[in-house]
């Protein structure tokens, strides 16, 4: 074209040339046939293996098979927690065509609210378009029917049956058997991720808790094929799941509904416990939460507005609730006298209406301005003479009364199988050097053992212990640990397996009648003709053993008389009664601790008669 | 030729042969086109998931391709070397088109849609070897200097515009046509290693212009585990997928990587590595030597072929088609960087099916519209 070249075609040599040209050509392809054969072969022959394994490594995921939850049983195999099909909606954004307006037409048939549909959104955004994302939990029938006619408009959502925790007796049971709820980061460090790999839920508090382990089961395993999606595709190979075990309570349905109808309403604690195993009979703490709400998920607007409830109903009073024992102490304290060799069963003190220690103005006063008079030990307790015990408190000294309450398990957790079990205080000249850091309120006073004998002052006690207190005397000294745990039951083959009580070191005495003298002074609490709480034991259909108390809340200042309508309600006194029954054959402990109720014998004594009717099926009089 | 001079054999031809024959059809490339052809059809049934709307598509685009084999066979090459110059000018005014309002497919502007959509840059594919072969055909060779500038610019005006779009596998494939035909007409070694070593100097220049993912395929090729979720996800896949294929394969249909969609892009741009996957390394090396079966026939036409024009067309067109199977089968098994060349007549997808029957059919033409005189010149 633009270039001007002379030469001429010279044919011959053009096509020797391109010849030369194509050898080369031939050449190079050649090697780089060579280089593709080779490659072949290192990767299919001499990498074979490698390859192999890493392409089955692609295709095969291990998935966990969710075991289901055991169930939780009382002693006489009533449901107490049982895992219920539940009714969800759930949908799969790929099969959805247009999941803004599907979302929006929920709402408009009033299947999910504006809070609940932002939450949704996230859902889908974190997870796999072919996951399906939970819309709504817990569908009520009349939900579950609205859906079923609008069915057909909304493709890609679907009503999904599944298991979830269901507790047929809600509150009443509430703070013995705990909730389940999503699993949490806190939770995650104590559980084998691996087992919980397809869980939900795990259990929150008390028996939920504490049995966990047992309840959950061990998760099985599925081998299956999947895509480069992780859509699974194919089972090859299934190893199934053992089913958490059944956990049968000692709690005694009628018993513990019977606690709870008593104290609804009211702040408190019940606690019964069966003296010759130490199994928990009757566990309530009131006010309570509603375990089903907490378990399908509150919001966290209505889990605050119950953490922040005035009345704790989230605080588990049975269990950590610490109150001063008041004279529901006073029969171990006499009995701390007679072993010390203080008192004999039949030395009178006589009651003037207040105590001075000697040498000292101040007036520890009774409860009785005018005094009792002349009481022996049993009376002493049956009429609740508070000048006795501060003397006797005095003469046994503060050392070893502390050591004698011990003895009982008060001022300790008593190992109950359940999380989170308060010690409470028994006070003691060395209790009070390590709990204060001023040297001034590190002196022990001797007003401070007085006050001591009647069971006020430092002294701090669960109901839990004072249960356990009072089924060790009903026991006569022996101490089992306390249980919740009843049995396990093996939900395939129904097998169970008892528990086997736990003896704990007893509480001895060497006093000939040293028992006899201070069950016989609780015996005439109830049945006495001055015994305080008479009122709740004369129309019994049994003869009962029990002891009132009252716990100050606020100390009356000297030579004033204390009046309970001038009080704030929460300022009132907190009514606390034990007992056990039947006398001769003791089956049940009782302790009943009512906040501001007032009046021991008033308020906690019939509860106490209730608990024991309802456990010895005795009809109520 | 032996059958075109022997009169008595030619009566004692069947029918499909002198059916063939009359088509201006090379018997021994169409057996290798066929047979790779079938294989694939095979081959792709599994790759697309056993989904009949993509087989349908392939099968019309199958025989859109034979009727484009057919058409360029019987056109004599006189009157490709005259068509040359205008077959390239449209084509470069279609590439310029596509700048401007092409479709947007993968990431590139590639496409323009006349009723059905096809990429302008197959059209270059085939016009620029024509229109350097017509170009040399009238030089005296080897060429001179300007020829070889002029040559070179007939190379980088549509490789530009190709690689702009962009469309780097296909700019590759362009220069190493162009290069190929310049190679063939015999510029002198002084050039060729002046070349290299230009081209090794560009290299750095070369990294600067790349766009980020281009530079990121270079890397990966390098330690693929560097981002085995990100860009090295192809890779680490495709050689899972050809190692696993082990001797005999895992089987038509039963390829776990390609079936449950591990492998990416298994029925185009990596579909040897299903092939390698199912069929082992027996029917990697079955389809390399079906190619080379192939090739070599386009050795033979290139070197029989009766002029400058002809020669250096089939020549280009041949070592192009196996450069073409080279870079798809290395990039797919981590030898070379990831650059968007499909494996020839196997892969879906695109208008490239066409394009090289085309150029097959040209090699026929060559093959099939000797003259008397031609066998004299031999």
């Amino acid at each position: 074209m633009m270039a001007n070249d002379a030469r001429i075609k010279d044919h011959w040599a053009e096509q020797r040339m391109f010849l030369a040209r194509m050898i080369i050509a031939g050449i190079l392809m050649a090697a780089l046939t060579v280089v593709i054969l080779t490659r072949l072969v290192q990767l299919q022959l001499v990498q074979y293996d490698y390859f192999s394994t890493q392409s089955q490594g692609n295709r095969i995921r291990l998935q966990p098979v969710v075991p289901t939850r055991g169930l939780i049983l009382d002693r006489n195999g009533n449901v107490l927690a049982e895992n219920r099909p539940s009714f969800a909606l759930e949908l799969v954004p790929e099969q959805v065509p247009d999941l803004e307006d599907t979302l929006a037409r929920l709402r408009d048939i009033g299947l999910v609210n504006d809070e609940a549909l932002a939450e949704t959104r996230e859902e889908i955004r974190q997870h796999r378009r072919f996951d399906a994302i939970s819309v709504r939990d817990r569908l009520s029938d009349e939900e579950v029917a609205r859906f079923a006619v609008n069915r057909p408009w909304f493709e890609g959502v679907e009503i999904k049956a599944r298991l979830s925790r269901h507790y047929p007796h809600g509150q009443a049971l509430a703070h013995a058997l705990g909730y389940v709820g999503g699993i949490s980061a806190d939770d995650q460090k104590e559980i084998d991720e691996a087992e919980y790999a397809g869980t939900s839920h795990i259990g929150k508090v008390s028996v939920e808790r504490s049995f966990e382990p047992e309840l959950h089961g061990v998760s099985g395993q599925e081998q299956v094929v999947v895509n480069a999606r992780g859509r699974s595709l194919d089972t090859l190979d299934r190893t199934a799941a053992q089913h958490g075990a059944d956990v049968v309570l000692g709690i005694d349905l009628d018993a513990q509904l019977a606690a709870w109808q008593a104290l609804e309403g009211r702040r408190g604690a019940a606690v019964a416990i069966d003296p010759a195993t130490g199994e928990i009979l009757v566990f309530v703490s009131t006010p309570a939460f509603d375990p089903n709400a907490l378990s399908a998920g509150l919001s966290r607007k209505a889990y605050n507005a119950l953490l922040e409830d005035i009345d704790k109903p989230m605080f588990n009073r049975a269990l950590r609730g610490t109150y001063p024992p008041g004279s529901t102490i006073k029969p171990m304290v006499a009995l701390a006298a007679l072993q010390t060799r203080v008192k004999g069963p039949t030395d009178r003190i006589a009651c003037r209406g207040y105590y001075q220690i000697p040498g000292n103005r101040h007036r520890y006063r009774d409860w009785k301005p005018e005094g009792h008079g002349a009481v022996d030990m049993i009376g002493s307790i049956e009429q609740s003479c508070d000048v006795y015990y501060y003397s006797i408190a005095r003469d046994i000294g503060i050392e070893r009364l502390s050591a004698s309450l011990k003895r009982f398990g008060l001022g300790a957790a008593t190992g109950l199988d359940m999380p989170g079990e308060k010690g409470g205080v028994v006070p003691s000249p060395e209790w009070k050097r390590a709990a204060f850091s001023k040297a001034a309120n590190q002196v022990w006073f001797p007003g401070e053992t007085v006050i001591t004998g009647i069971g006020q002052g430092f002294m701090l006690v669960t109901p839990l212990q004072l249960a356990h207190a009072t089924a060790t005397i009903a026991s006569r000294g022996k101490r089992y640990r306390p249980t919740m745990l009843h049995a396990l039951r093996d939900p395939v083959s129904g097998r169970t397996t008892p528990l086997t009580p736990e003896a704990l070191p007893g509480v001895n005495v060497d006093v000939e009648g040293g028992w006899d003298t201070i069950i016989e002074g609780m015996h005439a609490v109830m049945h006495g003709p001055r015994g305080t709480a008479r009122a709740v034991g004369r129309t019994a259909a049994f003869q009962m053993a029990g002891k009132s108390g009252t716990a100050q809340v606020f100390t009356v200042a000297q030579n004033q008389k204390y009046r309970a309508v001038d009080v704030a309600e929460r300022l009132r006194d907190h009514a606390l009664f034990v007992a056990f029954g039947p006398l001769e054959d003791p089956k049940i402990a009782v302790a009943i601790i009512v906040e501001n109720g007032e009046s021991g014998s008033r308020v906690a004594g019939p509860i106490a008669r209730r608990i024991m009717e309802a456990y010895l099926r005795v009809p109520a009089a | 030729m032996i059958l075109q001079r022997d009169g008595a054999r030619e009566s004692r031809l069947t029918g499909f042969a002198r059916l063939l024959r009359w088509a201006h059809v090379d018997p021994p490339l169409l057996f290798g086109l066929v047979a790779i052809i079938l294989f694939a059809t095979i081959v792709l049934y599994s790759a697309t998931g056993e989904s009949l709307p993509l087989m349908r598509a392939h099968v019309g685009k199958v025989a859109v391709a034979f009727a484009a084999l057919l058409f360029t066979a019987n056109l004599d090459p006189v009157w490709m070397r005259r068509g040359a110059p205008f077959l390239y000018a449209g084509g470069v005014a279609l590439l310029v088109l596509v700048l401007f309002t092409g479709d947007i497919a993968k990431g590139g502007q590639r496409w323009l849609d006349f009723g059905i959509r096809f990429q302008p840059s197959e059209i270059l594919k085939l016009a620029v070897p024509l229109t350097l072969a017509g170009l040399m055909h009238e030089r005296p060779l080897p060429p001179s200097f300007p020829m070889i500038l002029l040559g070179l610019a007939i190379i980088a005006v549509p490789a530009g515009l190709i690689a702009v779009q962009p469309d780097l596998g296909t700019a590759v494939l362009i220069v190493l046509t162009g290069t190929t035909a310049i190679f063939l007409c015999g510029i002198g070694w002084r050039y060729i290693a002046g070349a290299a070593i230009a081209a090794l100097a560009a290299l750095p220049a070369l990294w600067y212009v790349m766009h980020d993912y281009q530079r990121k395929r270079v890397l990966t090729l390098l330690d693929p585990q560097s981002d085995p979720l990100g860009a090295g996800y192809h890779i680490i896949q495709s050689k899972i997928a050809i190692g696993s294929g082990g001797f005999f394969g895992k089987g038509w249909l039963n390829g776990s990587q390609g079936q449950l969609e591990f492998l990416p892009e298994r029925s185009t741009d990596f579909v040897f590595a299903v092939v390698a996957e199912e069929w082992g390394l027996m029917g990697a090396v079955a389809l390399v030597s079906l190619y080379l079966f192939v090739v070599g026939r386009g050795t033979f036409i290139a070197l029989t072929a009766p002029d400058t024009f002809t020669r250096m067309l089939a020549g280009t067109f041949t070592i192009t088609f196996f450069f073409y199977v080279f870079i798809n089968s290395a990039m797919v098994m981590g030898l070379l960087p990831v650059v968007g060349v499909p494996l020839p007549l196997v892969s879906t997808g695109g208008t490239s099916m066409v394009t090289l029957l085309a150029g097959f059919g040209i090699l026929m033409s060559i093959q099939t519209h000797r003259k008397l005189g031609d066998a004299v010149r031999r």
